[in-house]
């Protein structure tokens, strides 16, 4: 047993998991017989090696920042927003649409309209999820998922059958935006060697702010995370639960949209039919996980994730490994992390002053979903 | 079409989307029963789907029309082996069920693809040529009216499946065994006290839900896609998880609403073949499926409880 400050503990958990889940990677290429130093070199060199590779990184992780912190607002009320997927691909498809339909709108008005639709339409697929678990108790866990379903094949028929021609390419893409809607920056596209990066980077970086500012200092965060931790003492407190519940829903689903606005305006320039729920909902969940719920554990968890997002890309050329195996060291990090009290039994916290057991009962109920909130609801799954 | 015709359509493409839907949601009752929740059906289903496949394509032409049966058991080995993992996570390490369950859902589709990737150098496998196809039960399907209907054409994977609650409602609520792992989910604190051990009452339940998982995953790829690829499996499992709830965490209410959801999700197939739904543009039969998943849910889950204990870590010291 080694023993540490509570503060190093924090840090250890994670950092612990994703060298924990790297080793499971390198063991599973090594069944393989492939070349796992190899693997990882290819896949740090693309990822980082060269300022296209940094703004692609960047660019990968802009919307993940986002998704990152839907999910992380609505497991501060005790929510599993699994929907992120769902509430991403509404605000993609909503803002392209409204970019698409406004081509003469001056930037100035266009753009922002349309992050706000965007928004507005994450906010509405997870609203749902908010209203009938308030209202009726029903599992978000379940809702939400039967809501990414839908989502998913709504948009291709919106897409396909309600859309105007003018505004496709073929049944499957539209057109691209004008520049008038797009996050795109001519400057930032060239400092990073012609990358995708856009200026929604610097939406994320406000949105971070916003974000801890929401949380630490107003009351909506105050009750947000007074519901999450107790709901029955906030009722007595004077807290509506039902009111922050749906609140907190919403607030996770729109910065789930401006994530999937993020992709559309920024990346792609474009919509195009989806066949299977989107990877920026399943990784910002990821991410929300390894930078335990916190603004600046996100920012590092949503750039580790996608150095392995574009590294593995290179991984696959360079290498010849197949892509999947970055998805698979992912889904092992947060494995790790979810065991951290493995990681807890290795690790013991010095004795100081009598204050450091309650931080430690502190950073559990941190962890995540808590536990409090688990035991008030008996309608579970 | 006759009216004889119509039903016997309904009814077997209902029972061919049902069967993996029941397999998958009576493992399902087993795990939370035990009190473990187990929202990794969706990935323990991708697995069994995965390797069920493999198995077919290698020993289709040594072992002929058994082939999909032992792909099933395949299926089901492989998704208790991976539902290990679950296990050792939530009863063993304290880990959180949901994460833990969602670790499952988010490591089975790229290991699948993966492996596929490793074994065939592709990303999706070819379609295999031993499925379930459909099955006439002999001398039941001369009944009339209800042979055509029920027994003949059909799916059998549906039929062992339908009997398989049955056997299981009956382990979980007539025998010794039920008992204890229903007392595990219910009150793991005085279940210990009684002598049973609750980490092994636990395992066994994750392990009951990693085989059938399994198994639905499997009978899925081998009856219905044919094949294996990223989108294999999309939202099976989680359909089978909104069963357990809407069945009451009961192996025969189970396979009752799997059987409704199995209807649900065929009518999106079979609609352009039936009169009146034909003329429903396709995506509401499409979304239907999820729509009354979660219908359904609102408006019966007020009345269903789960067990006590059901996604409460039980640790022994405490």
């Amino acid at each position: 047993m080694i023993k540490v400050t509570i503060r190093t503990k924090k840090v250890l958990v994670p950092v612990i998991s994703v060298i924990a889940g790297f080793l499971v990677g390198a063991i599973i290429m090594l069944i393989w017989s492939y070349n796992p130093i190899q693997g990882y070199i290819s896949m740090f060199q693309s990822a980082l090696g060269n300022m296209n590779g940094i703004g692609e990184t960047i660019r990968e992780a802009t919307p993940l920042i986002f998704t990152a912190i839907g999910f992380t607002i609505a497991a501060k009320t005790g929510f599993f927003n699994i929907g992120l997927p769902g509430q991403a691909q509404a605000g993609w498809l909503t803002s392209i649409w409204f970019v698409l339909a406004h081509p003469s709108m001056p930037k100035l008005i266009l753009l922002p309209l349309a992050i706000l639709l965007g928004a507005i339409a994450g906010a509405i697929v997870a609203g749902i999820a908010g209203i009938l678990r308030a209202y009726f108790g029903t599992n978000e866990v379940i809702t939400t998922i039967m809501l990414n379903y839908i989502v998913l094949y709504s948009s291709q028929y919106l897409m396909q059958q309600v859309m105007s021609a003018n505004l496709r390419i073929d049944t499957d893409t539209t057109k691209n935006i004008s520049n008038n809607g797009s996050l795109r920056l001519d400057w930032l596209s060239n400092l990073f060697g012609d990358s995708r990066i856009n200026g929604g980077i610097f939406l994320a970086l406000i949105a971070v702010i916003i974000f801890w500012f929401l949380m630490k200092k107003t009351t909506i965060g105050f009750e947000i995370k007074a519901v999450g931790l107790n709901p029955f003492a906030s009722r007595y407190a004077g807290i509506s639960s039902k009111k922050n519940i749906i609140l907190s829903m919403a607030l996770s689903g729109g910065f789930a949209g401006i994530g999937g606005v993020i992709q559309g305006l920024g990346t792609y320039q474009n919509y195009f039919t989806q066949t299977t729920s989107l990877d920026i909902g399943w990784d910002g969940l990821s991410v929300a996980l390894l930078g335990s719920n916190t603004a600046v554990g996100i920012l590092i968890a949503a750039l580790l994730f996608s150095i392995l997002k574009i590294g593995g890309l290179g991984m696959q050329t360079v290498a010849g490994i197949p892509y999947e195996i970055v998805s698979i060291v992912i889904a092992a990090i947060i494995f790790f992390i979810a065991i951290n009290y493995v990681i807890d039994l290795l690790f013991t916290v010095k004795k100081g002053p009598k204050n450091q057991d309650h931080l430690k009962k502190d950073e559990h109920t941190d962890n995540i979903v808590n536990t409090n909130s688990k035991i008030s609801r008996k309608d579970q799954i | 079409m006759s009216l004889t015709a119509v039903l016997a359509l309904i009814v077997s493409s209902t029972l061919v989307y049902s069967a993996p839907l029941i397999f998958t949601s009576l493992g399902g009752v087993f795990s939370e029963n035990a009190g473990i929740v187990n929202i990794g059906l969706e990935g323990i289903m991708t697995m069994g789907a995965f390797s069920s496949i493999v198995f077919n394509l290698t020993f289709a032409s040594s072992l002929g029309s058994l082939t999909p049966w032992l792909g099933a058991i395949v299926g089901g080995i492989v998704g208790w082996i991976f539902s290990l993992l679950h296990a050792v996570a939530t009863i063993n390490f304290h880990a959180d069920h949901v994460i833990s369950g969602t670790v499952l859902n988010l490591m089975a589709p790229p290991l699948g693809v993966f492996l596929i990737k490793a074994i065939y150098d592709k990303g999706q496998t070819e379609n295999i040529s031993a499925n379930f196809g459909y099955y006439n039960f002999p001398g039941l399907a001369q009944i009339p009216f209800i042979g055509p209907v029920f027994f003949k054409n059909t799916s059998a994977p549906a039929w062992v499946a339908i009997i398989f609650s049955i056997i299981l409602w009956w382990l979980l609520y007539k025998t010794r065994l039920g008992l204890r792992l229903r007392s595990a989910g219910e009150n793991p604190q005085a279940a210990d006290t009684m002598g049973i051990n609750v980490y092994k009452m636990r395992y066994l339940g994750v392990s009951i839900s990693g085989f059938l998982g399994g198994i639905g995953g499997a009978v899925f790829a081998e009856a219905i896609s044919g094949n294996f690829s990223v989108s294999t499996i999309v939202g099976q499992g989680f359909m089978a998880l909104a069963a357990v709830i809407f069945g009451k965490w009961n192996p025969i209410g189970a396979m009752l609403s799997s059987l409704f959801f199995g209807f649900a999700q065929s009518l999106s197939i079979i609609g352009d073949q039936l009169p009146f739904i034909s003329k429903i543009p396709s995506v509401y039969m499409q979304i239907a499926p999820y729509v009354i998943t979660i219908v359904v849910l609102v408006i019966f889950l007020g009345k269903s409880v789960a067990p006590a204990a059901d996604g409460i870590n039980y640790i022994k010291a405490k």
